[in-house]
């Protein structure tokens, strides 16, 4: 493996090369490094993604960056929209939520979207983007007709609310990769990521607590177990087919290191990410 | 606490244990598409660890970061098996049941790291919960929260350092876990407070290796080196 004589090649055609490496940090330093660590046949993949840092990939410039901006604040959009019709609702009494501690869980992880929802606007526009705009009335809460009540019945809004954060934690994370040329978008759109995955993990508990929609002999915890929606009702798996799988990497977790872990408790220590057309299809019925 | 020689013998013997064991998948070799074992016996090489500084060289590269997220999980998988085998007093059989379900995520995510790793990864660290209480409730749950809120900023933070996609990938998918735990644990100490330290865009906070070891030390009495992790 001769790296060195394959940057000397791209050096005759782009004298800069050693500049755009350095312009990408340590990437030589680490490289040089990578070579005494890793397994030779990883060699190429290194290489290959230094040059993706020092050059761009396709799907690192910009346009896509902003894509994929423009992606997550749509889905913040429809979350924040859910959640101002949901509170607005309960303060005009026709969506039962308990006032106190979970009247105010609501209005926090609302004002939470909301704040994510002019981050993304700002970043967007930062990077000469344009975002995209989105009103109340961009959107159908009940899904055409799948949840007719989503705003008159507490248990189905949670439900609703569930599959919308556990949707959302599955998108960023399957942009994340689209995003790794450039650092503080990345890191920005993980800091979010982390937030969608605090909010499921809440609407997990207060679903857990109302019972409402809840199969029979399902017991909704605040991590997903398996492919398992905790919610009866088919219109929503989409959003956890994939979930399930036991292996990551190529290593089985099921009892990994001769420890008792099972195929639940495999499934629940990792989140799967979902593609944007994935992502698409499960919110469509939501647009108006 | 180990010497800087008997830090390279436990290297070598780690490292030589593991590439014996042709059983274990090798992840590096996985991701770059390879089934045969190839690794170096890198971290069983001596100009690895800096003669400056000393301690267990986390590495360089992806393999430095993922040991660095190996450090991590081994603290909270030691914490929470800690946690269950000796229960606070008036713990709830729901509080059982989700702890347990925390234990069993995080040992799964050490011996992930550590099987992933393979000849790569550090030994198992000497740690030190001497500060937690783990007969009170409040202790063990200040505890839990501050680990679940530290991994999810030590990995937010470490995501930009890695160069690889695919690694970048495996991260996300333990972070957001990671973060299921937090908003869990905080709710059982205030209910409501699942997501009560954001910035001004209520988006969560990310940390350095640095920031994040400056907490987490307090936990680890073997030496860490994460001098030559990357930067940015």
């Amino acid at each position: 493996m001769k790296i060195e004589n394959i940057i000397k090649e791209i050096e005759r055609v782009d004298p800069e090369i050693y500049a755009r490496l350095d312009g990408r940090r340590n990437a030589m330093k680490s490289f040089a490094k990578f070579s005494g660590k890793l397994a030779l046949a990883s060699l190429p993949l290194a290489f290959g993604s230094m040059l993706n840092k020092a050059y761009g990939s396709p799907t690192g410039t910009t346009d896509a960056i902003t894509d994929v901006l423009n992606f997550a604040l749509t889905l913040e959009y429809l979350e924040a929209e859910f959640y101002k019709a949901g509170y607005s609702a309960a303060v005009a009494g026709t969506l039962a939520i308990p006032a106190g501690a979970q009247l105010n869980a609501i209005q926090t992880i609302r004002n939470h979207e909301l704040a994510h929802v002019n981050f993304l606007k700002s970043a967007i526009t930062s990077l000469n983007g344009t975002p995209v705009v989105k009103t109340a009335a961009s959107f159908d809460f009940t899904a055409k007709g799948n949840f007719p009540t989503v705003f008159s019945n507490y248990g189905l809004f949670l439900a609703v609310a569930q599959t919308l954060e556990d949707t959302g934690v599955r998108a960023y994370k399957g942009q994340a990769g689209n995003l790794i040329s450039n650092n503080d978008v990345l890191t920005a759109a993980l800091n979010i990521h982390s937030v969608e995955g605090r909010h499921a993990s809440h609407i997990r508990q207060l679903r857990k607590a109302n019972g409402s929609l809840v199969p029979a002999g399902v017991n909704v915890k605040p991590w997903i177990t398996l492919n398992q929606s905790g919610i009866g009702s088919a219109a929503v798996q989409a959003s956890y087919n994939g979930e399930e799988i036991t292996s990551q990497a190529g290593v089985n977790i099921v009892n990994i290191g001769g420890f008792n872990i099972s195929a639940s408790a495999a499934s629940e220590a990792f989140d799967e990410p979902l593609t944007a057309n994935q992502v698409l299809a499960i919110v469509t019925p939501f647009f108006a | 606490m180990l010497t800087k020689n008997s830090t390279d013998r436990e290297l070598v013997a780690e490292a030589e244990a593991n590439f014996k064991n042709v059983s274990r998948r090798n992840f590096l070799g996985y991701i770059g598409g390879a089934s045969a074992l190839l690794l170096t016996a890198a971290a069983c090489k001596k100009d690895d660890v800096p003669s400056m500084g000393g301690g267990v060289d986390l590495g360089s590269g992806d393999p430095g970061v993922l040991n660095y997220a190996y450090a991590l999980e081994q603290i909270e998988a030691a914490f929470y098996t800690k946690v269950f085998e000796s229960p606070y007093s008036g713990i709830t059989t729901s509080e059982s049941a989700l702890l347990g379900d925390i234990r069993d995520h995080e040992v799964a995510h050490r011996e992930f790291f550590k099987a992933a790793l393979a000849a790569a990864a550090i030994p198992t660290l000497e740690l030190d919960f001497s500060s937690i209480n783990f007969g009170n409730r409040d202790s063990v749950l200040g505890a839990a929260k501050a680990f679940e809120d530290l991994g999810v900023s030590a990995y937010n933070g470490a995501g930009k350092l890695l160069v690889s996609a695919d690694y970048l990938l495996l991260a996300g998918k333990i972070v957001s876990v990671e973060a299921r735990h937090a908003a869990y644990i905080r709710d059982l100490i205030a209910n409501g407070t699942f997501a009560n330290d954001l910035d001004s865009n209520a988006l969560d906070i990310s940390r350095t290796p640095s920031e994040v070891f400056a907490i987490a030390g307090t936990y680890v009495k073997t030496k860490l080196n994460i001098s030559n992790l990357p930067t940015s």
